[in-house]
């Protein structure tokens, strides 16, 4: 054999290669994405909409209630959230593509664990959404959130941690769903609904019974909750605004600490995360 | 390993989907170096055995050893010894050359320091070194089948599988595909194991296995296979084939098949039974070819139909076990 370059061979799994496995889909993932400019600019667009459009158009209709209260600020920590979510359904879009148009089995054949490439895809499409994150936190300044460095840490940090669990949430129904049209009617039902449930959009005090309870089973309450807590701790509003608008969701009014809040998010995400790696081997 | 043990050994291999028996009790063993086809009509079991021997599919029953570790057991150890070109293109279109090879790299864990000499290596012997950072998307089909035969022996594999290489291909690509299969035999070593329903490519193996409804009816290679039949073909176009046929049945005691609008009768002597054909026969010939035995002749020996007509029969149930492969997928 005039064996090919010389040292051309496939060592034994370790640690270390799962990582490198881990780190090459990964830079796919970002490669793709930011090779994606109009992806990036569209994902914007919904976002921006709701804050500088909707908001707005609705203050007239709102302003006796808000108290002085920008209804924009309000939706800025909303907003920064259903971005996260958004990007993760596009990216666990790209993985049923992935599936749908044969690169799957190029990583399923490779001598790698499918954990490795799940954890490679799910840090690419955390990347891809914390991109779209930082731009939307630069624009706390026209959204009246002051450019505290205290607040855009803890809301970039709140934004690490949602990202991940959206996109487990989205890589585990993309793995069980078994084809293409299944995932986008999925996709299709729930967009919506999570973001208008999570009281992203409105206060959740003083919701109707049926509702309020519909917006405590919805996952995302907990994480838009945190943030805008950070968020009203860094305004300028009276007390009867506090009150109003960023009240703490309750359990049979019990007021849910935020610790608890985060560790909902980040249990469910491990959950998640933990049912699409079982998935992915049968789906490859 | 001793270095003559087989690089693909399977013995009495079984694999069922539901009531389904797409693989029946499939034995054979490859040479290394060897180029090994597996020849039959789609849904015969040949994309199945494949996915057998490169670990994507467990066996029902039956053993497997591919570069001499067990496929079920030591699925890891075979993984890292095999290349795999699929049937269906699996690149990341939106990458270039370069990108796919290199995200290859990542997954095999090839030594950093080696791993872009080897890349324009591959790129070199599928003649698309010029083409190292173009998008696959802006590749034509072929070249695009020539990028993932590349990639498929960028980490040096022992054993390459190609599951119908060319299928797709205009005639050029092809038989440039089959100049990189020998040319990386010859230079590389590698072991080829291939499916294809195309018989002048399967002429081009070192030994086939002709496989039918999950079973390997005869195994050679192609001369010793055409040599088994032991006949000519002897094709005929008649202004009436039913009268043509029933005359063949009569005088000369011969079964013909019909095939693309011609008769074929199969007979020791072909060039010697022409003229007795015409002296003969009493309905008008309009054209009379002469064959030696083709992998088709050997094909319809062992199976009774042409390859051709198998792989056009709705009704076979093989055919339905792809129905139901692709759909796993």
């Amino acid at each position: 054999m005039t064996a090919a370059v010389a040292g051309t061979r496939v060592p034994a799994r370790s640690w270390r290669s799962e990582l490198r496995a881990a780190r090459g889909v990964w830079r796919r993932e970002v490669t793709r994405f930011l090779d994606d400019r109009l992806r990036i600019a569209t994902a914007l667009i919904q976002p921006v909409l709701f804050l500088f459009v909707l908001a707005p158009g609705l203050e007239s209709l709102a302003e006796r209630s808000t108290d002085g209260v920008a209804l924009r600020t309000f939706m800025f920590p909303g907003v920064l959230c259903m971005a996260m979510w958004f990007s993760a359904m596009v990216s666990a879009a790209s993985l049923v593509m992935d599936r749908e148009l044969g690169f799957l089995r190029e990583l399923a054949v490779a001598p790698v664990r499918r954990s490795s490439i799940v954890l490679g895809k799910g840090a690419g499409a955390v990347t891809a959404a914390l991109v779209q994150g930082l731009i939307l936190l630069a624009l706390a300044g026209p959204a009246g959130v002051p450019y505290d460095p205290v607040l855009l840490a803890g809301l970039f940090g709140l934004q690490v941690l949602i990202a991940v669990a959206v996109t487990a949430f989205g890589i585990m129904v993309a793995t069980v769903t078994s084809r293409a049209p299944t995932f986008n009617s999925v996709m299709q039902a729930l967009v919506f609904p999570v973001v208008f449930l999570s009281g992203a959009l409105y206060p959740v005090s003083g919701l109707p019974a049926w509702l309020g309870l519909v917006n405590r089973l919805d996952p995302l309450t907990y994480a838009v909750d945190p943030m805008r807590r950070l968020v009203f701790a860094h305004v300028d509003a009276s007390d009867a605004a506090r009150a109003a608008l960023a009240p703490p969701v309750t359990w049979w009014g019990w007021p849910v600490p935020v610790a608890l809040e985060l560790a909902l998010v980040l249990a469910l995400g491990a959950a998640m995360l933990a049912v699409a790696i079982r998935r992915f081997g049968r789906a490859g | 390993m001793a270095p003559t043990s087989p690089s693909i050994e399977v013995a009495d291999l079984t694999k069922r989907y539901g009531e389904v028996e797409a693989v029946r009790g499939v034995s054979f063993a490859v040479e290394p170096g060897e180029v090994f086809g597996l020849l039959g009509p789609n849904g015969a079991g040949k994309s199945t055995t494949i996915n057998v021997l490169c670990t994507l599919v467990r066996p029902s029953g039956g053993r497997a050893r591919v570069a001499g570790f067990d496929v079920a057991a030591e699925a890891d150890a075979v993984r890292r010894r095999i290349g795999l070109v699929f049937q269906d293109p699996t690149l990341d279109l939106q990458l270039t050359a370069a990108q796919n090879l290199r995200l290859h790299a990542d997954l095999y864990d090839l030594d950093r320091a080696v791993v872009d000499d080897r890349i324009d290596e591959v790129l070199a012997l599928v003649e698309l070194g010029e083409r190292r950072d173009h998008r696959a998307m802006a590749l034509s089909g072929g070249m695009r089948r020539r990028l993932e035969i590349a990639r498929g022996l960028l980490h040096a594999p022992e054993v390459l599988f190609l599951d119908e290489p060319t299928i797709g291909l205009d005639p050029q690509s092809r038989a440039a595909v089959w100049g990189y299969v020998r040319s990386l035999q010859a230079q590389e070593g590698t072991t080829v194991l291939m499916t294809t329903h195309y018989m002048d490519e399967a002429e081009l193996c070192d030994r086939i296995a002709i496989v039918d409804r999950g079973e390997i009816v005869a195994l050679g290679t192609p001369e010793a296979l055409k040599a088994s039949v032991g006949a000519d073909r002897v094709t005929l176009r008649t202004v009436d084939d039913v009268a043509a046929a029933a005359a063949l049945r009569d005088r000369f005691g011969l079964e013909a098949a019909v095939a693309d609008g011609a008769l074929a009768v199969h007979v020791a002597d072909g060039e010697a039974f022409v003229p007795r054909l015409f002296a003969e026969l009493d309905v008008a010939i309009t054209s009379v070819t002469v064959a030696r035995p083709t992998l088709d002749d050997v094909f319809l020996r062992y199976t009774g139909a042409s390859l051709r007509d198998a792989d056009d029969a709705p009704g076979r149930v093989p055919n339905l076990m792809q129905v139901f492969s692709k759909a796993g997928r």
